[in-house]
């Protein structure tokens, strides 16, 4: 395959694929520059890719704002943390155990982590299950609990695991090491890769949740920072009932509702957007392992 | 003696059989139980009373009577499937396109910015998608309005609109999921071995009749697998996206009401949920039938590729 040095259809590829990937870009410039321009601005032009004069009011608006800010963003770390971590201990031991060859039943074991994937009870018994028998209602374990165990996941650590020979499980019984142990001190280290990529995509998951906050959480200092981001689109008056008000006015005689809705979802993204060159190559690396596998 | 030979073996394994309880102990209380949680459709349900003390109903499918009675529940149904099947065939148009395409570029520096660019709005939740719709499309600042002015035209009122919106829930899909997807055509595409484009090239083939005799029949079984498991979730739809890009907007309802939305409403909002678990445990039925459909024929084509 020789290519030549220029033709009109690699050009139209080139324009095609670049008009895509920038559409993919502005509307996350656009919300910045949402964020520093002043309420006026954005009323008499509306939303565009430069700001016409630079200000960070809005943020100070937010963060003077009300407490709330800081309880979400609080939540949604706590959260992904410690949903992050729970969930790759407690699906990655399950999954150590339906790869062991040796262990006779762990077909059974697997059929019944399949069957969660085909048949789904739907929204509301499982609702009412959450609600009414396990008691999560207001709870921060409403949060993480129901999306700590995961059958996609658990198969895709299980794929990689059996690719490890069981000569080293057995080896490692003859010195003497205990199921658990081998699993903790010798199979999770080498099973880092599956592990990195499985952890991001449930972090992910994690931080951008807002469902089960919109499932079961009425109090307001429980909500995560996503829910906040949508309780404030449809209404930014909540600022005003803030003890910070009259700060709030020093700053802005008017409070902007705009340009605050800008700076919130800046707030929210800004994890992701931060992180995302470091870790995006896991994500593709994991789905491009994930497709050969099937 | 059988009985005492596995009694040894699960005793033998007891470590491992522990290991496997806390996942297996939270699938049963949140995808299993539920799962029992279906009869909930069958009985006048009360809450003091839960889910199986609650009474029967009578007559026993009353519930179901007041469903199909309803026209709002046969428009969620109608628009699940409507919409779904648009951007399950619109996905694929994108998503193959794209990979084709971005497997003609040769220069590696661009192919990895542009790939990093359209991946990235799969990062974001639907919730942050439905600030930048609403920064595009609102009546008074929104980008395209702006823009409709400048040029001397009628700004549009997308949001009471219910006609554009298959259109614009289309374009939020492929805008956010376009990167994503093509990464496993991608992966597809790089892994045909290079022997037979050389070959082609040698007798003569252009480019263009490489990929059409080569590049789509090499990718045509992870088309089809793709396509079949993505049938098979038909009647559910993506609450999130249709939760934060319509929400509350009821004007828009006629073309954007989907089962999910309906069984959130009525569960959460009038409290009917007679009605809203009629539906879920229509929507559970029918899923359930189509997944295994789908994987059955999915397995024909490809023994790997199927779930089971």
């Amino acid at each position: 395959m020789v290519a030549k040095k220029f033709s009109i259809s690699q050009f139209i590829i080139i324009v095609a694929i670049s008009l895509f990937s920038l559409s993919c870009l502005f509307p996350f410039i656009m919300v910045i520059s949402g964020s520093l321009s002043t309420e006026k601005d954005i009323m008499d032009y509306g939303y565009t890719l430069w700001p016409k004069s630079i200000t960070f009011d809005s943020y100070r608006i937010l963060f003077l704002g009300s407490n709330r800010i800081f309880d979400a963003y609080g939540v949604s770390l706590f959260v992904t943390v410690v949903g992050t971590v729970l969930s790759l201990f407690v699906t990655s031991m399950g999954a150590y155990v339906m790869a062991r060859r040796s262990f006779k039943y762990r077909n059974i074991l697997s059929i019944y982590v399949i069957v969660t994937m085909l048949f789904n009870g739907g929204l509301v018994p499982w609702y009412i299950i959450c609600v009414r028998y396990l008691d999560l209602k207001d709870t921060l374990w409403a949060l993480i609990l129901p999306m700590l165990a995961n059958a996609f996941n658990m198969f895709l650590i299980r794929n990689f695991m059996l690719s490890i020979p069981e000569d080293m499980n057995e080896s490692a019984k003859m010195d003497g090491a205990g199921d658990f142990k081998i699993f903790y001190r010798l199979i999770m280290p080498l099973s880092l890769p599956v592990l990195a990529t499985v952890g991001l995509f449930v972090a992910l998951s994690y931080w951008n949740d807002w469902f089960l906050g919109l499932m079961f959480v009425d109090k307001q200092e429980l909500q995560p920072l996503q829910l906040l981001l949508r309780t404030l689109i449809s209404n930014v008056e909540f600022l005003k009932s803030s003890s910070n008000a009259s700060a709030m006015q020093r700053i802005s005689a008017q409070i902007p509702s705009e340009s605050i809705k800008m700076a919130l979802t800046v707030v929210t993204i800004g994890p992701i957007i931060f992180l995302y060159p470091f870790v995006q190559r896991f994500f593709v690396k994991g789905l491009m392992v994930g497709a050969v596998k099937g | 003696m059988k009985s005492n030979g596995v009694i040894r073996e699960l005793l033998r394994n007891r470590t491992l059989l522990l290991m496997f309880l806390p996942v297996a102990t939270l699938l049963f209380l949140f995808n299993y139980l539920p799962l029992a949680g279906l009869v909930i459709a069958f009985k006048d349900f009360d809450f003091a009373k839960g889910i199986f003390g609650s009474d029967w109903m009578d007559p026993l499918l009353n519930n179901f009577d007041y469903l199909f009675s309803s026209s709002t529940a046969f428009r969620a149904m109608r628009n699940t499937i409507l919409l779904n099947a648009l951007f399950i065939t619109v996905g694929l148009l994108f998503e193959v396109g794209f990979a084709l395409l971005l497997n003609e570029i040769r220069n590696k520096y661009f192919k990895r910015v542009t790939q990093s660019l359209t991946f990235l709005p799969f990062f974001i939740s639907w919730i942050v998608v439905g600030v930048f719709a609403y920064n595009l499309m609102n009546f008074e600042s929104g980008a395209i309005n702006r823009l409709l002015e400048t040029i001397g035209m009628q700004p549009i009122d997308f949001y009471s609109e219910a006609g554009l919106w298959p259109l614009i829930l289309t374009i939020a899909v492929r805008w956010k999921v376009t990167g994503y997807g093509t990464i496993i055509y991608l992966a597809a595409l790089t892994s045909i071995d290079n022997s037979y484009y050389e070959a082609a090239s040698i007798d003569g083939a252009t480019r263009w009749q490489q990929i059409r005799y080569i590049s789509i029949p090499m990718l045509r079984p992870t088309i089809i697998i793709l396509t079949l498991l993505a049938v098979g979730r038909i009647m559910n739809a993506d609450f999130g996206m249709f939760y934060a890009m319509v929400g509350d907007a009821s004007l828009l309802f006629p073309t954007t009401d989907v089962i999910d939305t309906f069984v959130y409403r009525s569960l959460r909002k009038s409290g009917d949920i007679g009605m809203a678990s009629a539906a879920g445990f229509l929507q559970s039925i029918i899923a359930f039938v189509l997944i295994i459909g789908s994987n059955y024929a999915a397995r024909k084509i490809d023994k790997d590729s199927a779930i089971f």
